[in-house]
């Protein structure tokens, strides 16, 4: 009896997930043209006052998801964070922070010795957590910090044009005047971290730079090439605003005289030794440090400058390219706003141009920082025995006279070991770049031993830079 | 106690009644198909015009990096990426189009799209049934080929698209 009725069952059986499966790409294939059909809603009127996020999401909930989640927690070989719980207190409610870098290499409290640094230095997170995380570092209670930090830890593009009181030239005005405010007063003037509006025109939705330090930085940069009065919203090309975007925040900069006026130093160019010859220049230095006296330099992550001297600059990549790299969302292609490291995403951020399998493309990036990160080391451990010898000559009772050219030296060394230490990609940026600011580090800590009290090493020659005498 | 007769009797009946519901559904599948293949254009496919490889979004991209390639003006799509011989290149294509639908529908694919690695020597097949000479050449170099034969695409990656 089963038998006689196997064969039409199978058959009722067989059609039915065959009509399932058909359906199923029918309503695909249908789904997909009604999507392609308009890709996007106006539901809100967006000005150029509209700072919450959320507001901006209602027209565009596919890249506001995105750049929700830039809350989540992830880590790369040498980058990305982990999720480190931690109890709050009143004065600090994060329950959950990064690893603390300075418990992962304890050189590094020797480098920053006397700096807030020293004290709180924690792997950085997303960009969601920007304002929090330096709301709440343990840094703000070593020094007072200026109003200026917000320029880059908040979305401060309506904030100054407020405080600059409306008018033309607001943005600069107010600017100027949050730079000069403690940073508790201008905490107040803030409430979000980086959105939509700091880097998109509301109307448009076209790229522009809404940050006066990428303003006044970039012309500088534009004018040592040459190029005069340079004003990146107007002369800049929709491929390099992709980069410039990020440039606005992701620099090295300084706070510059009594005004606290955040600066980039980029007036003889964008390199590691060229920033600081700019330094050299100027005599500015961020603090004295507590255990040799040397006047030193922090580097803070200048990943604009060394993409900037990449292959990848070269070729013309952006770094939306790789961090923002386009999706498919239905029949849709957007930028992906969950800004996150490339080796988290590498089949879109690198096989559109890579056609090579994710194993081996992962593997290259590893071998490059795996060897930035050696020469890294090396130039630490170099840089930390020269601080020991200015500290045990000073004991000895050397004078500041004896030990001026090596604290000079120390604070190059310093300067251009923190440059690559600073920069989040561990040398893949510009791996050559890394590896010869590195080695200018070492020659540094080599002249500032040789440069002791004491010492019966000789510098050797400064000879030209390679370039000049090769044809 | 019902008599034999009408026990074969109320079987037929029941037979009959599963044949109806499996012929009601196999209609359905041939229904819903066809409206299906007349919906998604699937007759265009049979054709060589290398439009229909663009009815679907994912492949837009490709479609116009081959219309700046350099081999626009002497291969469409089915010269590099089906075999020769009738049976076969339906064959390539019956599979491929199966395999889309079925990727695209559960969304489970990586998307830039990966070439599978039957895909892949169907168009290394390609470069070297037009390029004969030199790749024979090329093969038979002293020191070349050897063992594992080189990949054309390896190097010309951008003939057939550029990106």
């Amino acid at each position: 009896m089963t038998r006689r009725f196997s064969f039409p069952i199978l058959t009722a059986v067989l059609a039915a997930i065959a009509t399932v499966a058909i359906a199923a790409l029918l309503v695909n294939i249908f789904t997909r043209q009604q999507e392609a059909r308009n890709p996007f809603y106006r539901v809100v009127e967006l000005t150029d006052e509209t700072v919450d996020p959320a507001v901006w999401g209602r027209n565009f909930p596919l890249q506001y998801d995105g750049y929700l989640r830039t809350v989540d927690q992830v880590r790369t070989r040498y980058g990305g964070s982990e999720g480190v719980p931690r109890t709050p207190t009143e004065s600090d409610p994060r329950s959950i922070v990064a690893q603390s870098r300075l418990e992962e290499d304890p050189r590094l409290k020797t480098m920053w010795a006397g700096y807030a640094f020293a004290r709180d230095f924690r792997e950085e997170r997303g960009h969601a957590y920007m304002l929090a995380d330096q709301t709440f570092t343990e840094r703000q209670a070593v020094v007072q910090q200026p109003g200026t930090c917000m320029h880059c830890h908040a979305s401060v593009y309506v904030p100054y044009k407020k405080l600059g009181g409306g008018g033309p030239d607001a943005l600069i005005k107010g600017f100027e005047l949050m730079n000069q405010m403690t940073y508790q007063e201008a905490r107040t003037k803030v409430e979000h971290p980086v959105e939509c509006i700091d880097c998109h025109d509301p109307q448009s939705m076209q790229l522009r730079v809404t940050r006066p330090g990428f303003l006044e930085g970039i012309r500088k940069v534009k004018a040592s090439q040459g190029i005069a009065d340079y004003d990146v919203n107007r002369d800049a090309t929709r491929q390099e605003m992709r980069a410039y975007v990020c440039g606005q925040c992701h620099v090295e900069y300084y706070f510059k005289g009594a005004e606290k006026r955040l600066t980039y130093p980029w007036d003889k160019g964008l390199k590691a030794d060229e920033i600081l010859s700019y330094y050299e220049e100027n005599g500015f230095k961020d603090w004295t440090h507590a255990e040799s006296g040397a006047p030193t330099l922090k580097a803070q992550h200048p990943e604009f400058e060394m993409w900037s001297q990449g292959v990848h600059a070269r070729s013309g990549v952006a770094c939306a390219d790789c961090h923002m790299p386009y999706q498919r969302v239905g029949a849709l292609k957007i930028s992906d706003h969950h800004v996150r490291s490339p080796l988290l995403n590498v089949n879109r951020a690198c096989q559109t141009c890579h056609h090579w399998a994710e194993d081996e493309l992962r593997e290259r990036v590893h071998i490059i920082q795996d060897r930035t990160f050696q020469v890294r080391n090396v130039a630490m451990d170099a840089l930390i025995a020269l601080i020991g010898d200015i500290k045990t000559a000073k004991a000895g009772g050397a004078s500041d006279q004896d030990l001026d050219g090596a604290r000079r030296h120390q604070r190059r060394a310093q300067f251009l070991l923190d440059f690559i230490e600073a920069e989040n990609s561990m040398g893949f940026h510009a791996d050559q770049e890394a590896m010869r600011v590195l080695a200018l580090s070492l020659d540094e800590t080599r002249r500032g031993q040789t440069s002791l009290p004491g010492s019966t090493a000789t510098p050797g020659a400064t000879s030209a830079r390679p370039a000049a005498n090769r044809k | 106690m019902a008599s034999p007769s009408r026990r074969s009797r109320s079987a037929f009946v029941t037979k009959t009644r599963f044949i109806t519901v499996a012929a009601v559904l196999v209609g359905l599948t041939v229904g819903i198909g066809t409206y299906t293949f007349v919906y998604a254009r699937g007759y265009s496919y049979l054709t060589n015009d290398p439009a229909a490889c663009a009815n679907c979004h994912v492949m837009r991209d490709h479609f116009s990096a081959w219309t700046r390639g350099s081999h626009r003006s002497v291969a469409v799509c089915n010269d590099c990426h089906t075999p020769p011989g009738l049976v076969p290149k339906y064959l390539t294509k019956a599979q491929n189009g199966f395999w889309h639908s079925f990727y695209f529908t559960t969304g489970r694919y990586p998307d830039p799209l990966r070439i599978t690695p039957r895909n892949q020597a169907v168009t290394e097949r390609a470069c070297r049934k037009c390029h004969e000479d030199i790749a024979a050449s090329i093969d038979s170099a002293p020191g070349g080929a050897g063992g594992e034969a080189l990949s054309c695409t390896k190097c010309h990656n951008d003939v057939g698209h550029i990106e």
